[in-house]
Parts: structure tokens; sequence; C-alpha cells
């Protein structure tokens, strides 16, 4: 059975289910902004540009029987984030959801938090399949009874009810950052999260709302001096002292809270020297980091930046262990792609339950898997044409020049407006969620 | 093992050189530090918008009891001139209270 979650050459992909419409004329409100499972992977969140998450849940009826596979259907979706003006600032405020990340669940509900560019919001996830009934004072629909016809007394019971599910928001996280959030994690200590923008991180407490502490701060004295921004960052998964954060520079700063209250002076630097002789307008630009992982085993990290991705060992600064290529054919197109600006694409990244295999998105609705232990990857697609149920994901090949193979999709032709720039992997098995534009497509292993 | 970054093949041909000059032919008065102040400026002042809340309530106040002209026009939302923007001005957003379509 796929319980491993390994492999990423041996495993064949098959299509599983896509969500969301058919029509190419796509509303900027449906735009897919984050997508993660939570701990257990029973349940899927996703974000969108309107502000608005949708939870889908593992069907477990037949979980029991292999050759079955689970579907994920709609558990329940809500409004998170609004659009927002701020008039002191003349700041208009998106209500874009930037990050979803889920608490491990404690007791029958579920919590998660949501973010936007400003303000976190902790929102509870409960089931409701009862409901008391027979109140003396009022009738079944809530219209009061008339006293005087009340002659017996008697005791409301619970009655069972048509499952509702209700999401309500437990916490608003509000006012505490200058910049633009981009990341949000939530500690191993299950008491506190970190959040990120451009030039601060904070750390709360989920059950503060009025105080958050400030950690980071690479805001210059003087706004001149700007030279990098925070681009990423997360706790580590067991070392509830540890996290990291990546820059616009692509440097990766590991910071130890028992250090100090103000984390400016890094415990570790991780920085890949680069030749001088490869200098160019672009390096810096594609060299920023546009998404930072630990592994699930905290041994390791990976990062993305716009054409590659990379493994670290968190004992060893100076360079990765390993980096892969994602689309290196790009690199004969950067001047068209910052004029489309495309070269600005921040793509996400992520690894499998057992850290063998990552995954990453590209153009062309193409997703890259990287198998770390075979040294092997492969290039697959999310298209409706290749979505007839259980139907095998067939490898694509892009052509970077010259004479195009048969199968082979050349660079020119590819199609820079399909970004995948959101993934997620279950985290015990081989199920993968990969975002399109404005759809959501679920794949699984191919079960015999 | 990992390919090292500065493993070129043929340094007359790479394509990312290539590429930068095309895009400075294009733009020859491209900054030299592109991945400076500038850019890194604009990313952080996502959002803003023209609109003064003390300009704002010190015109409304001057005038006491006048309405402040709004912006008229085709442009509503550009400003020029002595004109204060007014909220009215500014494009109105509303939440999307449709349900998301991958509820289906």
């Amino acid at each position: 059975m796929a319980g491993a979650g390994g492999g990423g050459n041996d495993v064949q992909w098959c299509f599983s289910q896509v969500k969301g419409a058919i029509d190419d004329d796509v509303a900027e409100a449906d735009i897919i902004s984050t997508v993660e499972f939570n701990h257990s992977g029973e349940l899927l969140a996703t974000g969108d540009k309107g502000g608005r998450v949708v939870i889908f849940q593992q069907d477990t009826e037949n979980k029991s029987q292999p050759q079955c596979r689970s579907e994920y259907n709609v558990y329940s979706t809500f409004q998170s984030h609004e659009p927002e003006f701020d008039y002191l600032k003349s700041l208009e405020i998106e209500e874009k959801i930037n990050k979803i990340r889920w608490l491990p669940q404690k007791n029958a509900a579920q919590f998660l938090l949501s973010t936007n560019d400003k303000t976190i919001k902790l929102w509870k996830i409960s089931e409701r399949d009862k409901r008391p009934e027979g109140y003396n004072l009022k009738e079944e629909d809530g219209r009061c009874r008339d006293s005087t016809t009340i002659t017996t007394l008697r005791v409301p019971v619970f009655r069972p009810m048509d499952l509702m599910v209700e999401a309500s928001p437990r916490r608003v996280f509000a006012n505490a950052h200058t910049y633009h959030i981009n990341s949000i994690s939530v500690n191993s200590d299950n008491e506190t999260y970190l959040s990120a923008d451009d030039l601060r991180i904070n750390l709360w407490h989920l059950e503060i709302t009025d105080r958050s502490f400030n950690i980071v701060d690479i805001k210059p004295a003087n706004m001149e001096e700007l030279t990098e921004v925070i681009t990423a960052a997360e706790f580590h998964p067991h070392q509830c002292n540890t996290f990291v954060y990546s820059s616009s520079k692509g440097t990766i700063r590991m910071c130890d809270m028992r250090a100090s209250a103000l984390c400016d002076k890094h415990s570790k630097l991780f920085e890949e020297p680069e030749d001088p002789s490869n200098r160019s307008f672009f390096s810096e630009i594609i060299s920023s980091i546009s998404d930072v992982k630990f592994s699930h085993s905290g041994r390791y990290m990976m990062t993305r930046d716009y054409l590659s991705v990379k493994i670290w060992d968190l004992n060893m600064e100076n360079r990765p262990v390993e980096t892969y290529q994602v689309h290196e054919y790009l690199r004969s197109k950067l001047c068209s792609l910052y004029e489309n600006d495309c070269i600005f694409d921040k793509f996400e990244c992520c690894w499998n339950g057992n850290d063998s295999v990552v995954m990453t998105g590209s153009y062309n609705n193409f997703f890259r898997m990287l198998d770390r232990t075979q040294r092997r990857d492969v290039t697959l697609e999310a298209s409706r044409e290749s979505s007839k149920p259980r139907q095998v994901l067939k490898p694509r090949r892009v052509c970077a020049g010259g004479k195009r193979k048969k199968d082979e999709i050349s660079v020119d032709s590819l199609d820079f407006n399909k970004k995948i720039l959101h993934t997620a992997w279950h985290p015990q098995e081989n199920i993968i969620a990969v975002a399109t534009t404005n759809n959501l497509y679920i794949f699984q292993e191919k079960v015999n | 093992s990992a390919p090292l970054r500065s493993e070129t093949q043929d340094p007359n041909s790479n394509p990312v050189k290539t590429e930068e000059a095309k895009l400075k032919a294009k733009y020859p008065n491209l900054g030299q530090k592109p991945g400076g102040s500038d850019f890194l400026m604009k990313r952080l002042q996502k959002g803003q918008k023209y609109f003064d809340s003390g300009d704002y309530n010190m015109a409304k106040a001057k005038m006491k009891n006048k309405q402040l002209p709004a912006a008229t026009g085709p442009e509503k939302s550009i400003v020029t001139g002595d004109h204060i923007p007014t909220p009215q001005d500014l494009p109105q957003r509303k939440s999307s209270l449709v349900t998301s379509k991958l509820v289906g």
C-alpha cells in the first residue's frame, strides 16, 4: 500500500479529481492562492484571491479496501477575509489568502490559521450532528410559546440531525504588520506561531491577540539602503526554539530564539557562493527564494528559487547538498520573462511524507517530481485533457532548442499564463493536490 | 553530485548574458542595481493609493459646510492639481459574496 508515501518514478500518478470551473474566463476572485493538507491528510484546504477558504474532506468509507480510491469532497467553505482600505496609510488591503496553516488536532474541532497581507485569523471548524429539542418556552422553529398554554414541563433532549459543519473565527491577530505578510508557521510547541512580512517577523501566542513580539527586524534606518527583503519563514518541525527565514538575495538565516529576544543575529547563514563571472542583471532576481520548507525529519530544508530547487543539510551552510533544475530551458528566455513579470512568480515546493521526493510547479500547467533517492525526475501536466477517471499521467518533455521530437513541446509554445505555484502532498499517502490558476487537481498513486 | 553554480559549457555562449544584452538593448536606462532599492521599494508599496486623510480632513474643515468636489469624468480615480481626493473617489472594493467555484 502507499503508506510510506515514497517513490517518485516507480510511482505512476493517476488523475483522481478536479475541482473548479471549466470555462476559460477566470474571475480574479477564483484564483487559488494557497493549498494545504492538515496533519492527518484527511482535510485539504484552499484559499483564493477572493478571500474564501474551501475545505475538502477525504472520504474514508472505502479506505479499508486497497482497490478503492478515496475522494475529497467539500466539507466546509467560508469567507475568511474581506477587502479593506486603511485610510490612515492610504493603503488598499487585498482579501487574498496568502497562506493557510493547520494546527495539530487536539479535540473534535479542527483549527487553522489563514492570513492575508495584514491580518491573521484563527478559524475553528466544528461539526454539529445533534440539536436540542423539546424546549418549554419556544417552538422548534424558534417562535416563543404562549406561557399561558404551557401546562406541563419537559426536559429538552438532544436528537440527531443532518451533519452541519460550522466555521467560526476564534481569534483575529491584527495591526502587527506594516508590510505584507508572506508566511505564517505554527510552532511545534502548539502554543505560538510566527508571521513574517517583507521586513519583520513577529511571534504570537495563539491565545493572545493584543500583543505580539517582534523577533526579526531587517528594516534599515535609512530606506534608501534597503537591499533585501524577507520572502518566507518557517519554524523547525521539532525544535521549538529554531526557525529559518529566506531572503530576496538567495540566503537563508537560521535563528535560535534562546539566544536573544531579537533574533537579528542569525545562528546560521546558508548561502551558496556565486561565481562572479556568472553575474548578470538577472542573477539576484532569479536567486530570490520564493519558498522554504523543512523536511519532515527536521534534518534538511528545501528552498525554491526561480529556476531550481535546493536541498540543504542544516549542518552545512556553505552550499546545498542537492540542486535540481526545474526548468533550465527558461535561462534563454529571461529577457521576455522579465518583461512580462513572470520572472517574479513565486513558486512553492513540498516534500512527500518520508522526504524521499519533492515537488514543485512550473509553467504550462506542468509540475515536477524530483526523486532524491533514485536521482530521477519527471514532468507531469495538470490538464482537462488528461482527466479521465484513473487516467495515468504521461511524462512531458520540453525541447529547449533544435529539433523537436515527437511528443515534446517547444519552449516557445509554453503558456506562461498557466502557472502552477501551489502544490501539496498528503503527509502519509501518495496523494497530491495541484492548483492551476483556478482549478484544484487531485492525483493519486496508481493502484493495480 | 550537485552541479556547481559556476559551471557553464562555453563562456561565450552563456544564454543568460545573451538575455542580459537583449534587455539592455531594449532599455538602455535600466538601473545598475536591479535587485536594489527601486525594485524592492515597488514591492513594499503594493496597494498604495493616493488618498491623504490629513489633506482630506483639513480641506473639509476649511470648506465647512460646502461639499468637496468629487472627481468627475471617466477617469475618476486619477487625481490631479488642487483636487483633494475623497473616500468616494477611491475605487470601492466589495468582498465576493459568491461561493467559490471549487465547491461545484
